[in-house]
């Protein structure tokens, strides 16, 4: 009972409920601490130097009159760091990539840092150091890079064949199955189409922010906004020498992540300068840095090929798909070619994904890494075909729909999933009903995610008062210390307000794997679930010990112990505040892998207004249909669906990384990446499905990613209804939309 | 660097402090004064994180150098509560669960009391373009816009009686 993740199907008490969280008074009155909030005595100001150019050997960093500056304590370059070159390749890409080592690879790598008494002695060290810059030609789109004759990022990379040339194609990865060519030769329809997406930022509102002490001794401290501290824990303590248990990291308020700060970036570079000066230091990126230097996630160039019978059976799919990884080979076209047909139930379905090196910053997870650019050509691509076979493009999607059973093109057979669940309400939603007006279009996509579990480990005490404090080790990005105060309450009986959240640092818990795959209420929910059935044994342990009877004679409900025979119950708080008596504390504690997240589905209703004359769109009503197989707390599961349908909204009509031919980023601001605000958004309309998934014990699947999945086709399919042309580049800012328009326009004009 | 020493009320607080001609209101909040309620999401004016009141106005603490608010009036987050009575806009935002990772929240809630005290009863688009100097990443606007509505009710209901409480003593 205790570890058996297989779910119950019980009646909830708490679970499900719209609570209060425990830390909103704190955030409402200002008193949480982020990243940037935490000062410490002696502190110092940590800056970084940064390439201002996109590709150049760097000749030599001359260091000396920045160290001379008074109030500058110290200055580091990559020569004070370790030298992982031709040792393992990812803790060389990720050092590197914090700090350049001979080469700099892109507008905004870090070839120095400096730390002083003061922000503007730090700001006058950087303007000190001169570094000498052999300029090289550089490359930043994604097609470009894979011409013959392009400038290669990396030197050492060569395509799987070590003889070969380098190239700036670091890995190409085939999924699917069956005979896609034979499929295509039953197909009635085919269509070909290529489509584009440019590179966008997560654009979290807090910047990267951390504050590193590091001792003579070797003992340090870290505290830093982070999805994973004990990632960056590893990850620092790895860079730069240290052992893993004398460096402590501390996860601050995350002020938004979504994916960006599952990576290192500063924090390794705060904790050696601190190391050189002896005295902490703190490192705070400007937003501009933010840009240049830390996230974005993939641009793209997709190739799809879709075939059809005349009754609207899909019989064959294919897919080339071009991932850029910025100047570090990643995995990004891989998990896109995972994602793309995970929807459809395919016979012979194939996708390939190439990883591209680029002249950008290393491509960072985004919220669904790589799922929304394939699902904008994959779903563009699906309405194109019901429309060529005159069918509803709803119905045609529930006619291929996955559904249990089905062989996923990425390997997977599928236990009960929610694609056709979503697909249904959608044809049910009175927002399919609604007359559209004037200039407005309408679309409908789908989208999933594979959601992930992971290493997690949960402590649960019960105080002698009878309250609970539970700790966990995923951050919490939103609302995850109501859920799991919630799970750990249900779980135990008691109320709510009884159990209190803590987000553990990485000296008082064991090993937890990062927030994010969608993980924190799924895994952590499932640690304290067994964290609590832990502790309840306890519980029982000490009611039979008072009553004097064997502990299999004693079970658990509602809060309470009780026994055949004996009229009185023992009660949680009863038990606890005799525990100094009986045995001494009690406490529950679990460490689990949690295997069987649950995969995810959503579908997307959006209407459009496109104003053909200036080529601007409005979003005007979105509709999110989405299973989380169990909402713990359905305030926070809208939260999700809203958050990330409006990033992917701004993904599709507004943000992206502009490049000049000089290769550097022209608009690393948020006045000039321009993110939904307020007044561009309408509501967004939720509808939470529960298909529980069978490997958790309250049915819960990650919900926090999928979100973010559909959007880009929802909005390109309203787009080409509302504007009469089929868009098939994001963002579709005004001038794109316009310029598609008058294409359109002058094809369709009678000539002569 | 020869700083400079400024009077003002923060919070209804008589404060001092002593600043560098270049440091912004929000290093000195922030850095000076220990309020980090006000966070830099940008530096630049285009997120709104820092807001705050300065003699009533709206203003990105950003924009505003330190040395500016000599003999003014800031008001930031941190003053919004009545002492441990969260205002309207604290409670909703709460109940309305329109925070996810909180650290736009400060800076929402500062623009919607400037908003409020100028407009007591705003529609939709007139709190959406309101707030639309502030950015959120986290929730698409939707739990924010409505929280704002009903405290904006919660503010009326208290200015009404307040009314009915004077007219009657």
């Amino acid at each position: 009972m205790a570890n058996d993740s297989k779910f119950t199907n019980q009646k909830f008490k708490l679970v499900g409920t719209r609570v209060m969280r425990p830390d909103g008074v704190d955030k409402v009155t200002g008193r949480a601490r982020y990243g940037a909030d935490a000062s410490a005595p002696g502190q110092l100001v940590g800056a970084i130097l940064r390439s201002p150019h996109a590709h150049a050997t760097i000749r030599k960093i001359d260091t000396q009159k920045a160290e001379k500056l008074k109030g500058v304590k110290a200055v580091i370059t990559s020569a004070d760091l370790p030298d992982f070159t031709g040792g393992e390749g990812e803790l060389y890409n990720v050092l590197e990539n914090c700090m350049a080592r001979g080469r700099a690879l892109y507008d905004g790598h870090a070839v120095a840092a400096v730390a002083a008494v003061d922000a503007e002695t730090a700001r006058r060290a950087l303007k000190l150091i001169k570094v000498d810059y052999k300029v090289l030609p550089h490359v930043t789109d994604v097609d470009l890079a894979i011409k013959p004759g392009a400038p290669v990022v990396q030197p050492g990379v060569k395509t799987k064949d070590k003889k070969a040339a380098p190239t700036n194609v670091a890995n190409v990865t085939t999924y699917g199955h069956g005979d896609v060519e034979a499929g295509f030769g039953k197909a009635d329809v085919i269509i070909e189409k290529s489509y584009k997406t440019e590179q966008v930022h997560q654009g979290y509102i807090e910047p990267h922010a951390c504050l590193a002490s590091v001792g003579p001794d070797g003992h340090g401290e870290l505290w830093v906004t982070t999805q994973g501290p004990f990632a960056y824990r590893n990850w620092c303590a790895t860079l730069l020498g240290m052992e893993m248990s004398q460096l402590k990291v501390t996860s601050s308020e995350i002020g938004g992540g979504f994916g960006g700060k599952t990576h290192v970036w500063i924090e390794p570079i705060a904790l050696a300068l601190s190391r050189k000066a002896n005295r902490p230091v703190k490192l705070v990126m400007s937003r501009e840095e933010v840009f240049r230097a830390s996230g974005p996630t993939s641009p793209t160039s997709i190739d799809v090929r879709l075939g059809a019978t005349r009754d609207g059976r899909i019989v064959a799919a294919d897919a080339a798909m071009r991932y850029g990884n910025g100047a570090f080979p990643g995995i990004w076209g891989e998990v896109g070619a995972m994602a793309a047909w995970a929807c459809y139930d395919i016979e012979n379905v194939r996708s390939v994904g190439y990883e591209v090196l680029l002249n950008r910053p290393k491509v960072a997870a985004y919220r669904a890494p790589s799922a929304p650019m394939a699902a904008f050509a994959v779903e563009s691509t699906v309405t194109l075909m019901a429309e060529a076979l005159g069918m509803d493009p709803v119905e045609f999607r529930l006619k291929n729909a996955a559904r249990e059973g089905t062989r996923a093109s990425y390997g997977p057979t599928y236990g009960p999933i929610g694609i056709v669940p979503t697909l249904e309400a959608v044809k049910k939603h009175p927002h399919m009903r609604a007359r559209l007006g004037k200039n407005q279009g309408r679309g409908v996509a789908c989208g999933f995610w594979f959601n992930f579990g992971g290493q997690t480990c949960a402590d649960l005490i019960i105080d002698v008062d009878g309250t609970v404090g539970l700790s966990v080790g995923t951050v919490d990005v939103g609302g995850a210390r109501a859920s799991l105060s919630l799970i750990a309450a249900e779980e135990l009986g008691i109320p709510y307000e009884e159990v209190r959240c803590n987000i553990a640092d990485t000296a008082s818990l064991g090993h937890n794997d990062m927030t994010d795959g969608s993980r924190g209420t799924f895994s952590s929910g499932m640690a304290t679930i067994f964290a609590a059935r832990d502790a309840i044994e306890q519980l029982r342990v000490r009611a039979a010990k008072a009553w004097g009877i064997d502990v299999k004679n004693v079970s658990w409900k509602d809060g309470k112990a009780i026994a055949k025979g004996k009229r009185k119950s023992l009660t949680l708080k009863e038990i606890a505040e005799a525990s100094p008596n009986t045995g001494g504390p009690i406490s529950g504690h679990s460490q689990v892998v949690a295997d069987g997240a649950g995969v995810s589905f959503a579908s997307h209703i959006c209407d459009v207004e496109v104003d053909p004359e200036t080529g601007g769109t409005k979003v005007v009503r979105y509709t999110v249909v989405q299973d989380a197989g169990k909402a713990v707390h359905p305030d926070y599961v809208e939260g999700q669906f809203q958050g990330g349908a409006a990033q992917g909204i701004g993904w599709a009509l507004n943000e992206e990384y502009v490049y000049g031919k000089d290769g550097r980023l022209q608009n690393p601001g948020f006045l000039d990446y321009r993110i939904p605000v307020c007044s561009d958004l309408p509501f967004i309309d939720t509808q939470i499905l529960e298909i529980p998934n069978p490997n958790h014990p309250y049915g819960i699947r990650g919900v926090g990613e999928t979100s973010i999945v559909p959007p880009l086709a929802a909005i390109a399919n309203a787009v080409s209804d509302a504007a009469g042309v089929r868009m098939t580049h994001v963002p579709m800012s005004p001038p794109r939309v316009l310029a598609a328009i008058k294409a359109s326009r002058a094809e369709k004009a009678p000539t002569g | 660097m020869k700083g400079i020493a400024v009077s003002t009320t923060v919070n209804g607080d008589a404060v001092e402090f002593v600043c560098d001609a270049r440091e912004t209101l929000l290093d000195v909040l922030r850095n000076h004064l220990g309020l980090t309620g006000a966070k830099e999401g940008c530096g630049t004016g285009d997120c709104g994180a820092c807001s705050v009141l300065l003699d009533g106005q709206l203003v990105c603490s950003c924009l505003v150098l330190g040395a500016e608010v000599e003999g003014r009036e800031i008001e930031t987050v941190e003053g919004m509560a009545d002492g441990d009575r969260l205002h309207p806009l604290q409670k909703r935002f709460l109940e309305h669960a329109a925070l996810q990772c909180g650290v736009c929240t400060p800076g929402f809630l500062v623009a919607a009391k400037a908003l409020l005290e100028r407009n007591s009863n705003p529609s939709e688009s007139e709190i959406r373009y309101a707030l639309a100097g502030n950015l959120c990443r986290c929730t698409g606007y939707d739990k924010i816009v409505h929280a704002v509505h009903a405290a904006a009710g919660d503010l009326r209901r208290q200015q009404k009686a307040r009314k009915k409480r004077k007219a009657a003593g």
